[in-house]
């Protein structure tokens, strides 16, 4: 009885044989772990290509190898492009390209199914389970599903404009992805502005998201287009703030030198800078347009805001954007936060390109777990947010962080008593101001106090209800 | 230059994710400022009222069930109460027991349902909609259980009840009358004083009392409204004056506060059926009456406090075997009327959540 009428059972049953299986498993892996703690203790990887701690080192390596190969064999196509060194070039530009194309392409795959799988569980139902073992190639089922759809064009479009925001909204996808640091030698492009270059590049897409609003000649793809606008430019700005506020910190804009100061310094920033986290991952959610901030695309509303006319594969690559800047956004959190792939010397001994993925991982669960939970803002309350709240309190730490790094570049010696000191000031001035700003700007909850419905048991009118009213 | 914009007409509906069912409002905008809304209805009309001129008291039944297909069973129960009213025929003690638990089944089926979807129409990416569907589930079991059907029950007879609930339904409503207040205590902690709930639905839609008696509205939209109202307890019907309930009332007639008066509604509605459960008489759960009833040349009208509102049917007989004239008094219909005044003023977010607020059922609207 009680099995009919709970169509969800969450919990499974562990059998003898599953468990056997476990634990075979289990200690294989241990046994595993221990022989590649005799090789890394050996050291016998060290400064080798095939340290697997650092698949940077083996593209360095190979680059010197070709370009030892070339440099005495000048051919025609050294004396057109005057450098000895292309090959090498070019070919760690494919390698590097490949590896971030295929990486993103993968768990654009995988992240499908763990977000409906994680949003299924949260929503006390099973999720996709039927295509593949454990539902794991329900995503490919879809992209395929998608990709054989036809591609409707609504009358009064604009052809150009129509078909080129699916193109463009992905490439700035995937550019975004190549400072990103793995590990301490693998930056596909390990630029000195490199925060910089994300904030150029993370607003490119409002463009295309504009065109494909106005493009659409539909009243839902308009409105949509113009909130993604308004909110994109809003929240431009905290993030903007929040991602100097680190630079002030520490020094520079080179994110690969960002994770290492957090590694030599043994610290993750999240620690210093509690307030940054809180901007940055607020006007993240904002610029990535999920929950509580998905105006731009609220279901209830605007149906799907300005992808609501695409259909097949250009709703599919807008819908595979919106993913992929998800987790270059938990990305770029682990990297400028959570100390990348540095873990007190972990790094050492765990590949630093999976420490880091565990990180990326954890993010995006905070991401998946917001969507799950949380209903969406207005669009005016959002964009108060960002004007009245985000932006003042982001100015504020700025100020006073740039005054904290003053300090720390004189007291550099005393490193863990100073960075002790501004984790504490900085921790109460989270609190401080957060709240104190919001009482600031009226929010006071127990002044006003919430009401609950009354029980009562006599009915009555408009008489009744004035006496209810005088005395509730 | 000089610039100029004209207002902006958008076409919410008839197919929208949020107008639940086949509904349109036409709203004419200023940015997202709305000037003017229109209700477009009419999209899911069966004709249903003249339709029942043609058939039989007892064949009009499954009708009742197709106009608020969330809440069938408070259907039935309203028109055979009207049937009964026009042909004076006499209902067991136990009939009127049943028919309470399973309308106050319904209610707390059609709450859920209602605030799950106004949460979702408030952004929520379906989570609690989910959360809530996992009870109606439950509710809509034991009534597949007692009657073969989930949605459209045809469970209640003119007289009494169609069928005794089976033996396994006592154990499985025992439990879940256990289970129910835990669920809705869960509900609470997610969703009350949520802040992003409170800044989408506090003060949003707020309909003065005096607004609401004066345009008739009925159902868990007055009572958020502050008007102590509730035909349950202003005009029992069934064994309703035997239990021990109360009926909550909103302070600020928004759409937070109807969101709240349904909650609380659930909970006192697993208390009427806790009772109902305890004091079940024994006897026969039917009168028989013949199967062409003829009743006496009348009219006869019979309300309910359905999950909407006031649901009322009135039934005019000629002496033949098919009711002369059959009218539904939709609370839907009834509710939404004062949506313009409502939305007005306020921008499209706005609109949507009071529209989910009101909890229409396209299907009572259009009949």
């Amino acid at each position: 009885m009680s099995a009919a009428l709970d169509p969800i059972r969450l919990r499974a049953r562990l059998a003898p044989r599953t468990l056997a299986r476990g634990v075979i498993a289990f200690a294989a892996f241990v046994a595993l772990n221990v022989a590649i703690a005799a090789l890394v203790v050996s050291g016998a990887l060290d400064g080798e290509w095939y340290d697997f701690r650092d698949l940077g080192l083996g593209v360095q390596q190979l680059r010197e190898w070709l370009d030892e190969q070339t440099a005495d064999q000048p051919g025609w196509l050294t004396d057109i492009l005057r450098s000895t060194t292309w090959l090498s070039y070019l070919v760690t530009a494919l390698l590097g390209a490949t590896g971030i194309l295929s990486f993103v392409g993968g768990v654009l795959l995988v992240l499908i199914w763990v977000e409906r799988r994680l949003i299924g569980r949260i929503q006390v139902r099973r999720g996709p389970n039927r295509v593949g073992p454990f539902g794991l190639l329900q995503p490919v089922a879809d992209a395929i599903k998608l990709i054989q759809k036809e591609t409707l064009i609504p009358v009064g479009a604009d052809r150009v404009m129509f078909f080129l925001p699916p193109v463009l909204v992905f490439i700035p996808g995937l550019l975004v992805w190549a400072p990103v640091p793995w590990a301490p030698h693998m930056t596909y492009v390990d630029t000195n502005v490199g925060v910089l270059y994300l904030v150029a590049i993370g607003s490119l897409a409002t463009l295309a998201i504009f065109m494909a609003g106005w493009s659409s000649n539909n009243h839902y793809a308009l409105l949509g287009a113009m909130r993604t606008v308004a909110m994109m430019i809003s929240y431009e700005i905290p993030l903007a703030l929040s991602l100097l506020t680190v630079v002030v910190l520490t020094g520079s804009a080179q994110l690969s030198a960002i994770v290492e100061w957090q590694s030599v310094h043994n610290v993750w920033i999240v620690v210093l800078l509690p307030l940054t986290l809180f901007t940055f991952f607020f006007a993240s959610t904002a610029e990535l347009n999920r929950t509580p901030n998905d105006i731009a695309e609220a279901e209830s509303e605007i149906v799907a805001g300005f992808h609501t006319e695409y259909s097949g594969m250009k709703f599919g690559l807008f819908y595979a954007v919106e993913l992929g800047n998800a987790v270059a956004v938990s990305a770029l959190t682990a990297a400028l936060f959570l100390g990348g792939w540095s873990m007190f010397g972990l790094q050492e001994w765990v590949p630093a390109y999976l420490l880091f993925a565990t990180k990326v991982a954890a993010v995006y669960f905070v991401l998946v777990w917001l969507r799950g939970t949380l209903p969406r803002f207005r669009l005016d309350q959002l964009m108060a947010f960002a004007w009245k709240y985000l932006i003042p309190l982001a100015l504020l730490n700025l100020g006073v962080v740039a005054i904290e790094a003053a300090l720390f570049r004189r007291w550099e010696g005393e490193g863990v008593v100073v960075l002790g000191g501004f984790a504490l000031a900085n921790g109460l001035l989270t609190v401080v101001a957060v709240r104190g700003w919001a009482r600031f700007l009226g929010y006071a909850p127990e002044r006003e106090p919430l009401l609950r419905p009354t029980l009562t048991t006599g009915v009555g009118g408009l008489r009744a209800v004035d006496r209810m009213r005088t005395t509730r | 230059m000089t610039t100029a914009s004209d207002p902006y007409v958008l076409n919410i509906g008839p197919q929208h994710p949020s107008t639940h069912g086949v509904f349109r409002l036409r709203v004419v905008m200023d940015g997202e400022h709305l000037q003017d809304v229109d209700m477009v209805v009419g999209y899911l009309h069966r004709s249903m009222e003249k339709l029942a001129e043609e058939r039989t008291y007892a064949q009009n039944i499954p009708f009742t069930d197709r106009t608020d297909y969330l809440a069938a069973m408070s259907n039935n129960l309203g028109y055979c109460l009207a049937a009964e009213l026009l042909a004076g025929v006499e209902v067991p003690e136990r009939a009127s027991y049943l028919r309470v638990i399973f309308a106050e089944l319904q209610r707390i089926a059609s709450h859920s349902m209602a605030n799950g979807t106004f949460i979702n129409d408030a952004g929520a990416w379906q989570t609690p909609l989910m959360y809530m569907f996992r009870e109606r589930e439950k509710i809509l079991d034991l009534f597949e259980m007692t009657c073969g059907a989930r949605l459209t029950t045809n469970y209640m007879r003119i007289g009494g009840v169609a069928f005794e609930p089976p033996p396994e339904f006592y154990p499985a409503v025992d439990a879940l009358v256990a289970e129910l207040p835990d669920r809705i205590g869960e509900y609470t902690e997610l969703l009350v004083d949520n802040e992003i709930l409170l800044a989408r639905a506090r003060d949003v839609g707020v309909l003065s009392p005096a607004d609401a008696i004066n345009a008739s509205i009925t159902g868990p939209v007055l009572r958020a409204s502050g008007v102590p109202w509730d035909l349950r307890k202003a005009e029992p019907y069934c064994a309703y004056d035997r239990f021990d309930f109360g009926i909550p009332v909103g302070h600020h007639g928004d759409c937070y506060d109807r969101f709240l008066v349904r909650l609380e509604e659930m909970r006192q509605s697993v208390r009427i059926i806790r009772q109902a459960l305890d004091g079940l008489p024994s006897g026969a759960h039917k009168t028989e009456i013949p199967l062409a009833l003829r009743p006496e040349p009348g009219e006869a009208y019979a309300r309910v406090e359905g999950p909407r509102g006031e649901l009322g049917f009135y039934v005019v007989s000629d002496g033949g075997p098919a009711p002369f004239r059959f009218h539904i008094r939709a609370p839907s219909l009834i509710n939404l009327s004062l949506l313009r005044e409502m939305a007005v003023g306020s921008s499209l977010p706005d609109a949507i959540v009071t529209l989910g607020s009101l909890d229409i059922v396209v299907g009572e609207i259009d009949r």
